[in-house]
């Protein structure tokens, strides 16, 4: 197919953003509070309210951080406000934000407390608003934009004809030099090796699996209770006729289409590095991490199919659903930006039903609200390895 | 082509997908297989929900279960042609 044209924001470092964001950053949960009182202050600010940031170490500190800064590079944003406690790791985020060239400053609470720094950020965050409010969409190649995928509260229908969907996409999004993820590590399982045999090289192949066999060693072992059999799959899988995480699996594995292969493997929140592609996240299965994840690893615009009805959202990329559900596309209508179950009914289709994708995909790009994004769904959620310290 | 009762992914799979809302036992149900785009037809022994399995052949207990033409688990109980298959007779291999 021919290459699309939409319009997106150019940001300084030269990625192609499609919202134009100013986000106030909280460096630690004890920060919350400062950065919600100034996106209410002054309009066009985002908050972006989680749970962490204190006592982490290791891995686990890496992430978080790798999470944060990723969130505030990722050309969905124009412009961050930092707000921590203290000042060291609170200068450590905006010194990784300011690497992309946009406009982020920080802010620490202690030795002023939060009244004086909701005034002063808010002073910068009105500042940061205005000028965001006059950057100007330009046409943009569809070899710029990066694209991530991840299903939620699937069923057999996602197998058979949502998630193919994507996969479709995504081979002709390949074709055309787009950069593209999928994660899930743990629900992979029962097709990994069918998975890694979708892998562009050997290592790539090889890293894959070393990656899968650490999470089954390293978490899924150790912690296991039982045979997660009420966990994957989920009880919504299972209400939807899903019965096994191997059946679970080859209906993820769809997304990835029949041709494209996978270039590399990420971790959490890695960046991609080796051009355009297809590449594999090491994530959680859970939504709202999953997608976190990926928004932090600078992808702008993600595609999500669903059977019984996932309702997330992400605060800095947009999340398309859609499902090829019949009755939660009847009885869940609000959710879902594409309707394909056409194709369980014969009336569309696999072609079709990408080339429907591609369409919404491109109008999401060019400023049309997702479902999600009009009913203010914002998980941010962060990916935390261990307990701190 | 008419609306397809159950889908079935590819020739050798053992377990197709209902995909019309309220089916019920003793109903003749056409199959489509996507691989081939042939159609089979089966007479459903159970009510099945959309979007749950039925049996395309009789499975026996301890067999793979193949869809997608791989395995997805294995039977826990016999499964006749035209049977509900889930977690009453199906199971993982894995966890």
């Amino acid at each position: 197919m021919a290459a699309q044209t939409y319009f997106g924001y150019r940001r300084e470092n030269g990625r192609v953003g499609i919202r134009n964001h100013v986000v106030i950053l909280p460096l630690d949960d004890l920060s919350n509070a400062a950065c919600e009182k100034v996106a209410a202050n002054i309009d066009g600010c985002l908050a972006l309210p989680h749970h962490y940031g204190r006592l982490q170490f290791g891995a686990d500190l890496d992430l978080h951080f790798r999470t944060l800064i990723g969130t505030g590079c990722n050309p969905n944003v124009a412009a961050v406000i930092v707000i921590g406690i203290e000042p060291s790791w609170t200068g450590r985020v905006v010194d990784g934000i300011a690497k992309t060239g946009k406009p982020v400053e920080g802010f620490a609470i202690e030795g002023h407390g939060e009244i004086q720094v909701v005034a002063d950020a808010s002073r910068k965050a009105k500042e940061y608003a205005q000028w965001a409010s006059e950057l100007q969409r330009e046409p943009c190649e569809t070899s710029e934009l990066w694209v991530s995928t991840k299903c939620g509260e699937s069923d057999t229908t996602s197998g058979l004809a949502s998630c193919p969907t994507v996969g479709n996409f995504i081979d002709k999004f390949d074709a055309l030099g787009a950069t593209t993820c999928f994660g899930e590590t743990s629900e992979l399982t029962g097709a990994e090796k069918v998975c890694a045999s979708r892998a562009a090289t050997p290592e790539a192949g090889e890293k894959f699996m070393r990656t899968w066999q650490a999470y089954m060693d390293e978490v899924i072992e150790p912690h296991k209770t039982s045979d997660l059999s009420d966990s994957q799959p989920t009880k919504g899988n299972i209400a939807g006729g899903l019965t096994t995480i191997e059946e679970k699996a080859f209906g993820n594995l769809q997304k990835i289409g029949k041709t494209t292969k996978f270039i590399d493997v990420l971790e959490p929140a890695e960046a991609p590095a080796k051009g355009a592609g297809l590449y594999f996240m090491d994530t959680s299965s859970a939504a709202a991490e999953c997608v976190t994840l990926q928004a932090a690893a600078g992808f702008v615009v993600h595609l999500f199919p669903t059977g019984q009805g996932n309702i997330i959202g992400n605060p800095i990329e947009p999340v398309i659903k859609l499902t090829a559900n019949p009755k939660t596309a009847r009885e869940m209508g609000e959710h879902i930006d594409l309707d394909v179950s056409g194709i369980l009914r014969g009336e569309m289709n696999m072609d079709e039903a990408g080339d429907a994708l591609i369409d919404i995909t491109m109008r999401t790009c060019n400023g049309r609200l997702t479902a999600a994004e009009a009913l203010k769904h914002r998980e941010f959620v962060m990916t935390k390895l261990y307990r701190s310290a | 082509m008419s609306a397809p009762d159950f889908i079935v992914h590819d020739a050798e799979d053992t377990v197709g997908v209902i995909v019309k809302e309220g089916i019920a036992a003793g109903a003749n149900l056409e199959g489509w297989v996507l691989a081939d785009d042939s159609r089979i037809t089966i007479e459903a022994k159970d009510d099945i929900p959309l979007g749950h399995k039925i049996a395309v052949n009789d499975i026996a207990d301890g067999d793979t279960i193949i869809k997608y033409g791989h395995d997805i688990g294995k039977a826990v109980a016999a499964i006749a042609k035209g049977a509900h298959a889930h977690t009453q007779n199906v199971k993982t291999k894995r966890w």
